[in-house]
């Protein structure tokens, strides 16, 4: 499978292991396409999880994780990508309708964008919260005052 | 007694008026626009009724906003967060032990399970095992522990569904549990049981006797429950072909746990992917066949004998040994990510860490079953009845600590 799809892709994919988990590498070019191909060819028809991860020192800020799993192959899979601050996605929701809400986190706690996705808007936290929590320059004592100040009558959170 | 005549607002001349007033202001308009009649002033066709997040039959603070022709429900909108703690963003700022008892507080129904989960995975990424007497330890009171969550299911579904009595007896039940942990840890519900690389304590003396005590005792009360529910008439009448989904819909939608298996997918993580030495034992995964509420009270009521016979192979099986393998007291994984999970009560219980070396997770993922459960329930619920929702919600078996987190 790796060699195959490593001749179709080139240096836009890599596939590596580590403590026996496989994943997959690829460039923010490939999706959803690649992601499409694992679910009809290979047939992982359970995205089990999509998440994100924040490099605030790196030029593409984040790694966005899905984690895929093929019921017929009893197999889990990884596929990673990165993306720059401001970038958006395409959603694979039309390829796993179990991302709408998984999307609809990251966007919440990171701010990346997925285009496409049906109804993109917080999930989480409150819709008019300001900033995006699990973003690395984003303390943990921060919260948004004004919205607390306003919306809940107090002076702080904390 | 009003007088028609002048309600009528009747001028001298017999002609009606706009205003009661002798002299009418023309700026005194009414807000009720009386003057179009054609216009519907309440709308029988839809209502959008507000479910929560303060209702006894949401299990917590789910607000569920609901569109209504009549009684039948048209669509649904989930809004969450109301227990929404930052779990995620704690995790980065502690160390991986600090951050061992947080995990209890997801969901709270299930504390060892997410304990085992997490303790695994971090043991995963340190690359060590835990010895099998810890394993043995460990089976036994996350199965127990599985047994006390679905009886806590059972009791608050069938409470909302109109069945009071099996609240009683499950509670009476899922006591004598809590004091088995509360023995063996000092704690029932947040019990912190296991660390990272295997137990911290010892199991007291008198813990084998007492687990196979509960094991002569569990049995005659859950065909107790069953004699109150399986086959009662109001109990059928609520739950049978109510929030019928497919296995395929399933799939597509990542929903796991006793409601996947209702609908026909065998498939238990325990088996698929074992863990914690389950591949030693003996037990079988019940499924159902029409994937509806009714189908999914059995799986879980099967679910609950298949753990006691885990239980029971495991307490006859403990092996001697150290309980603690050799992690060093400053736990510092190397650079490397990991995903694992776990057969929790509600579902697939997934850890995702990425360690940067350091002594803190740099990203640390809960992958909760019940947040993902609960996307299903607006399909689930399309075209349904008000009470079915109730229905549908109590049999997710959902906790908001853990939607939220």
């Amino acid at each position: 499978m790796v060699e195959k799809y490593k001749r179709q892709y080139g240096s836009g994919l890599d596939a590596q292991t580590y403590l026996g988990q496989n994943y997959f590498t690829v460039d923010r070019s490939l999706i959803p396409d690649f992601l499409r191909l694992l679910r009809d060819e290979e047939q992982f028809d359970y995205c089990v999880d999509l998440t994100a991860a924040h490099y605030p020192k790196r030029e593409k800020q984040f790694d966005v994780f899905w984690i895929l799993y093929s019921f017929p192959r009893n197999e889990r899979i990884r596929v990673k990508t990165q993306i720059a601050d401001g970038e958006s996605l395409p959603s694979s929701f039309p390829i796993w309708p179990t991302t709408d809400w998984l999307e609809r986190e990251v966007f919440d706690m990171f701010g990346i964008k997925f285009t496409g996705h049906p109804d993109m808007k917080r999930i989480l936290l409150p819709d008019g919260w300001k900033g995006h929590p699990l973003r690395k320059d984003y303390d943990i004592l921060q919260q948004d005052k004004e919205w607390v100040q306003i919306n809940l009558g107090i002076e702080s959170g904390q | 007694m009003i007088d028609r005549q002048t309600s009528d607002r009747k001028t001298p001349d017999g002609k009606t008026s706009d205003s009661a007033l002798p002299n009418a202001i023309p700026s005194l308009t009414s807000n009720l626009d009386l003057e179009a009649p054609d216009k519907p002033y309440l709308d029988s066709n839809e209502l959008i009724l507000n479910m929560g997040p303060q209702h006894p039959a949401t299990h917590g603070v789910l607000r569920v906003i609901l569109k209504l022709d009549g009684e039948k429900v048209l669509g649904t909108e989930c809004v969450i967060g109301y227990l929404h703690r930052g779990v995620e963003k704690i995790a980065e700022n502690r160390t991986y032990t600090m951050f061992n008892p947080y995990v209890d507080r997801m969901d709270y129904c299930a504390a060892v399970s997410n304990g085992l989960g997490y303790c695994e995975a971090v043991e995963k990424l340190l690359n060590v095992e835990a010895p099998p007497r810890a394993q043995y330890i460990r089976v036994i009171l996350t199965e127990l522990q599985r047994l006390a969550s679905h009886q806590l299911w059972l009791g608050t579904h069938a409470l909302d569904i109109g069945a009071m009595t099996p609240l009683f007896y499950t509670f009476r039940d899922r006591e004598e549990i809590l004091k088995i942990f509360e023995k063996y840890c000092g704690a029932r519900l947040t019990t912190h049981a296991f660390r990272i690389g295997g137990c911290q304590y010892e199991i007291y003396p008198g813990f084998e006797k007492d687990v196979k005590n509960f094991l002569a005792f569990a049995p005659p009360k859950i065909d107790e429950y069953e004699t109150l529910l399986t086959s009662n008439r109001i109990w059928l009448e609520r739950t049978k072909n109510v929030g019928v989904i497919s296995g395929k819909d399933c799939i597509a939608l990542g929903v796991t746990g006793p409601v996947l298996r209702a609908s026909g997918v065998k498939w238990d993580i325990r088996k698929a992917i074992p863990y914690a030495n389950y591949s030693k034992f003996d037990f079988e995964i019940p499924v159902g066949t029409n994937g509806d509420t009714y189908d999914r009270y059995l799986v879980r009521m099967a679910e609950m004998r298949q753990s006691l016979r885990i239980v029971e192979q495991a307490v006859n099986g403990i092996p001697e040994g150290p309980i603690m393998a050799k992690v060093p007291k400053l736990i510092k994984p190397p650079v490397g990510e990991i995903y694992h999970s776990i057969e929790a009560p509600k579902g697939e219980l997934g850890y995702f860490i990425v360690s940067d070396g350091s002594t803190q997770p740099y990203r640390l993922r809960v992958r909760p079953p019940s947040f993902v459960n609960l996307q299903a329930l607006d399909l689930m619920v399309r075209g349904a009845l008000v009470a079915d929702v109730v229905a549908v919600i109590g049999t997710f078996d959902i906790v908001l600590g853990e939607v939220d987190r």
